[in-house]
């Protein structure tokens, strides 16, 4: 083990990595728009992916009002209805999540938090968010084009997906697997870059165990998005053929609307399994980066180090690799080998315990700490909170048997919503009002803030929380009405239109938030370099908004941990990482002499 | 301070909420109470971990709010801690995983002597097929599928011939006899879903997938579509009866025999071109 | 999906003997200073584009195992009829051998300051890839004019399909290997361009090992 008296090194020699050469950019263009710095890359995904949210959050009011107040808005018809909840699902969880969490979060602090100038492919990464904007373009393009988009459900189900009574069977499918098969073109580009940024780019004394948890989260996320995404890729191609070239990859034999096909043999359950090998990873893909960026979110304004960081390093790397052998879990009643079902119960329930950790060592951070609840803290705790409901919920639904009778309710609805639905997107809320004062150098209001928190927060809560009891009394998911049903009592419409006008209110509240982006930016309140007193780099830059280039002419130099909050002895709450030696009372009798 | 109270206020209002709702499962009507039994497991101990650390959380934040002079304790980690929460998750984990297998090995596996029938599902309704006197379904084929052969029987097999094929009507059943369901569709993915029975499975085209249940308790049951399957996946409905066994012998009596309903139309058994 | 699984298994072996480098064990708290000293700290910088490089070389092979493992599944569905394989494949795969025999040379010509020998390695690689495409163009033809269309089998689908992704990763390693012929005949010194030949060589011996795999998948089925 190490002497804890290294610290007394006086001199450092200088930083061993090489500086890397940075594009300099000569005019308006190469410094705005194809632009090679990450951090403006970032905010070009982050508006990008923000937009094309906001298209699913409409798609999202659209279909809840036809489910809370069925056949009073007569726009909304089966066809309209079943376009609007594919758009919405593909949308949040690949063109939103996806994109914001990792193009965003992770170009623009990947390198500022591992010290470094920029990702170690600026070209690469720029070409990624265009080719990410082509993707966005070309699956907004579905709505307009002859039959509409797709509407064939996310999951994209064959021989459903491309047969005529799914609308969008025309063009819509098409361009949405083209969409995707751009987005993960680009999404590679991309991700190479975050992982080999990580890699190969930490300055001088940024060990991995120094890292901070958005990083280990954002670098995990990224390997595994680039392991999963060719799953889709294969699928979609596939079934692109499929349709277009009238090949049978996933097409059996079939009678459609008493009409022979000419397909024939195909497997409609092998694209199930290429999905959801993509898909389940996907999941993690989405929560990993979550994971890390609450860790720093708790940690930082509880003024604690995150507890038990070790675990929390082990829990990500154990859940990352764990999320590969789950995937089944989405199929137990798709048909698949019945005895299947023993082997991905097992391994989806064993993937419940780092999770759990992680959950308990948020807890116990905040536990002897010095609670500041500011608003990006009150996001992370409501984070905590809906994917606890969340992640429980999945409890039910991994467990093989249990998942008979709840599969294709609201209960699955309620639960994916609430775990990576509402959760990772409180934590972009939180995000967002941790790091805008370092983005644009001011903060974001907190009054409105604090509305838009606990409208958000709670309005979320009210949405979900109850609509797993409509699963559990039986109603279906993907139903455009109920229709005439044992199941559908005054109480069930009651509650579906408690829902609707919950959510319409959710949505509304949505505007406070992009509102105060817009004013913040010119009336906030100057931020000053690190407002939130944190230990991570990115607040040690020489300027804010850094610039270009991010270290001025020197790299920093890393010398401890990226969580020293409270150090006993220490004159401040907090420890930069970049500050070489601290007096401490006591705090290293662990350490041998 | 709100925000304790109001954490307080979640833990509290959702079990209330979960205990006082209206909403809750339909009245089982087959044999799979194991199912619901499991659930139950499930709620007690994912019920408890929840509110004991949503108030966990509420006293934390009521406890160590931000006040002047106070400062953080500085403890990176406690391995004894976090090994006793791992091993007490692993012990919660098992509890529920355990019936979990248990039951799923029950449901895989279907009892000897379980009747078989068939559900054939298609863009938007549900057809039957019942084995005749000889207790046996003949095979199929999609291709055999024609206007007057609406399921696509063999029609050369002769354990075909007495089958009862029910289009679009009701499924009868005969209570506390278990079932092996086999499952069919013509087109896309479906799923038939009955609320009160617990057991579904999806029917996916160019396969047949099974599962099994005994109804338990008489009456109607409405029968829907768990698996998108189109435009027309709500108005998917069919319904089952179940009923005691001599009222479902003497609907069976009245149902009309492949061989009755195809007589003239479908090829012979005796075909030459078919006995090959 | 037991090929991708497989592949998957191996990449998180060379996962976790990285991580087993890194120390995963230390308590950073207790690690105070500059610890330029500690075990994968001071390793020798690895050029960021060879990382990259091996990076997307295992995106490149999970691709290709998720199209083995779905070729896998399908095949043992009723309608699979084996299609002949075209005698052209053979020849292919020795142009193909040849072309990453070629780079080889000139990865190892780049090293030794032979600038000469690196551009007619270049030349040499670029032009027997070429020559394989045309070769897999006319395994395609032979195959067509026997009646063995992309819709009429899935065994045909296949073909087509893997064949064709493999050639389109090709055709892109062609334009990297076109900009460093381009680099090393406008007089670049061969230590400027060592680092792009060997990148090239890398791809072009991956995707040789990926054919040969594919190849010996084809043929046995």
């Amino acid at each position: 083990m190490v002497d804890g008296t290294l610290g007394a090194v006086g001199a450092v020699p200088p930083a061993e990595v090489e500086d890397m050469e940075l594009y300099h950019p000569k005019s308006w263009v190469t410094r705005y728009v194809f632009c090679q710095d990450a951090k403006v890359i970032s905010i070009q995904y982050s508006l990008t992916a923000l937009s094309i949210g906001l298209v699913a959050l409409v798609l999202s009011w659209l279909m809840r009002l036809q489910l809370g107040f069925p056949s009073v808005f007569s726009f909304i018809d089966a066809n309209a209805y079943y376009q609007f909840i594919t758009m919405h699902g593909m949308i949040m969880v690949i063109y939103l999540l996806t994109a914001i969490l990792l193009g965003g979060f992770g170009n623009y602090l990947i390198p500022l938090m591992v010290g470094a100038r920029d990702m170690v492919f600026p070209y690469v990464n720029m070409l990624s968010y265009w080719v990410y904007l082509l993707a966005v373009l070309v699956l907004v393009a579905s709505f307009f084009v002859p039959g509409g988009a797709t509407g064939a459900g996310w999951t994209l189900y064959p021989p459903q997906a491309i047969l005529s009574g799914t609308p969008g069977r025309d063009w819509g499918i098409i361009l949405m697997l083209a969409s995707l098969i751009i987005f993960i073109v680009g999404f590679t580009m991309g991700g190479l870059n975050y992982v080999v940024t990580v890699l190969q780019a930490r300055t001088r004394g940024m060990t991995l165990m120094r890292m901070p948890l958005t990083v280990w989260g954002i670098f995990t996320a990224s390997v595994m998005a680039l392991l999963a995404f060719p799953a889709l890729f294969v699928g979609a191609v596939m079934m692109l053929f499929d349709r277009v070239l009238g090949t049978s990859f996933f097409m059996p034999a079939l009678v459609e609307m008493g009409q022979q096909l000419q397909y024939g043999g195909g497997s409609p359950i092998l694209f199930q399994h290429l999905f959801w090998f993509f898909g389940h990873p996907e999941v993690y893909i989405v929560a990993l980066p979550a994971f890390g960026i609450v860790s720093d979110l708790i940690s930082t304004h509880a003024r604690r180090n995150i507890f038990g960081y070790r675990m929390m390093v082990w829990a990500i790397v154990a859940i990352g690799a764990l999320s590969f052998v789950v995937w089944a879990h989405h199929m137990y009643v798709s048909g698949m080998n019945p005895y299947f079902g023993f082997f991905f119960a097992t391994t989806t329930l064993i993937i419940a315990i780092p999770t759990a950790i992680k959950v308990y060592n948020w807890v116990l951070t905040l536990w002897l700490g010095d609670i500041h609840l500011t608003v990006p803290m009150l996001f992370a705790l409501g984070f905590i909170v809906t994917f606890i409901s969340g992640g429980l919920t999945g409890l039910f639904l991994g467990n093989a048997v249990v998942d008979v009778p709840l599969s294709d309710t609201m209960f699955v609805v309620a639960h994916f919503h609430m775990v990576m639905g509402v959760a990772p997107i409180l934590v972009i809320f939180g995000a967002i009002y941790h790091w805008y004062p370092k983005v644009t150098g001011r903060m974001l209001n907190e009054a409105l803030g604090q509305l838009h928190f606990w409208i958000t927060f709670l309005g979320a809560y009210a949405i979900f929380f109850p609509m797993h009891y409509l699963g559990l009394v039986g109603v279906p998911r993907r139903y455009h009405e109920l229709g005439e049903a044992a199941f559908n009592t005054p109480s069930v419409g009651t509650l579906n239109a408690f829902i609707t006008i919950v959510a319409l209110i959710v949505g509304a509240a949505q505007l406070v938030f992009l509102f105060n982006l817009a004013w913040s930016l010119v009336r906030g309140k100057e931020a000053g370099g690190n407002p939130w007193k944190a230990t991570t780099l990115e607040w040690q830059t020489p300027e804010t908004p850094p610039a270009h280039g991010n270290w001025g002419k020197e790299l920093p130099v890393v010398y401890r941990w990226a969580y020293d909050y409270s150090v006993p002895g220490a004159e401040e709450d907090f420890v930069p990482q970049n500050q070489p030696v601290v007096a401490r009372a006591g705090a290293r009798e662990g350490a041998p002499a | 301070m709100a925000i304790a109270l109001i954490l307080v206020l979640i833990a509290v209002g959702s079990v209330l909420f979960h205990v006082l709702s209206p909403w809750w499962w339909t009245p089982i009507a087959s044999n799979w109470g194991y199912i619901d039994n499991t659930i139950i497991i499930t709620f007690w101990i994912t019920g408890v971990v929840f509110v004991a650390v949503v108030l966990f959380m509420a006293y934390c934040l009521f406890r160590f709010r931000h006040q002047e002079g106070r400062r953080a304790a500085y403890e990176p980690e406690n391995k004894r801690l976090e090994w006793w929460l791992t091993i007490i998750t692993g012990v919660g984990v098992a509890a529920m995983l355990a019936p979990g297998l248990f039951v799923w090995k029950q449901f895989v596996t279907v009892p000897e002597g379980a009747s078989v029938i068939e559900i054939v599902g298609q863009q938007w309704q549900w057809s039957y097929r019942l084995p005749g006197k000889d207790g046996r379904l003949g095979t199929s084929d999609i291709r055999n599928v024609s206007s007057d052969n609406p399921l696509g029987l063999n029609p050369s097999d002769p354990h075909g011939q007495d089958d009862v094929v029910v289009e679009g009507g009701e499924l009868h059943l005969p209570v506390g006899k278990p079932v092996k369901v086999l499952l069919r569709s013509l087109d896309v993915v479906h799923d038939f879903y009955v609320p009160e029975f617990r057991a579904k499975m999806d029917m996916v085209p160019g396969a047949v997938t099974y599962f099994w249940f005994t109804p338990t308790r008489t009456g109607t049951f409405e029968a829907l579509c768990a698996e998108l399957c189109g435009v027309g996946h709500p108005q998917m409905r069919g319904s089952v009866v179940v009923e005691n066994e001599s009222d479902y012998q003497a609907w069976l009596e009245q149902q009309p025999t492949f061989v009755r309903s195809s007589a003239g139309l479908g090829p012979k058994v005796e075909s030459p071109r078919l006995t090959d | 999906m037991s090929a991708t699984v497989l592949f998957l298994a191996v990449i998180a072996i060379v996962v976790a003997w990285w991580l087993s480098q890194q120390r995963l064990t230390a308590k950073p708290w207790l690690e105070e200073g500059p610890v330029a000293h500690l075990p994968g700290q001071a390793e020798p910088a690895l050029p960021a584009a060879k990382v990259g490089l091996v990076v997307f070389l295992a995106v490149v092979g999970i691709l290709f195992a998720l199209f083995t493992s779905a070729y896998l599944m399908r095949m043992h569905m009723g309608d699979w009829r084996p299609l002949p394989d075209p005698r052209v494949l053979w020849l292919n795969t020795g142009v193909l051998v040849v072309s990453s025999y070629a780079l080889h040379r000139a990865r190892a010509a780049a090293a030794g300051g032979d600038i000469g020998a690196v551009k007619t390695g270049l030349l040499a690689g670029g032009a027997s890839a070429l020559l394989f495409l045309a070769g897999q163009l006319w395994a395609w033809q032979q195959l067509a004019a026997g009646g063995y269309f992309l819709a009429s089998n899935p065994a045909n689908a296949f073909f087509y399909l893997i064949t064709g992704v493999h050639g389109l990763h090709l055709a892109g390693g062609l334009v990297a290997l076109g900009r460093t012929t381009a680099k090393a005949w406008r007089g670049g010194r061969a230590e400027e361009v060592l680092l792009s030949v060997e990148l090239c060589a890398t791809y072009w011996h991956f995707l040789l090992g990926v054919w040969l795999v594919l190849f010996a998948l084809l043929l046995a089925t």
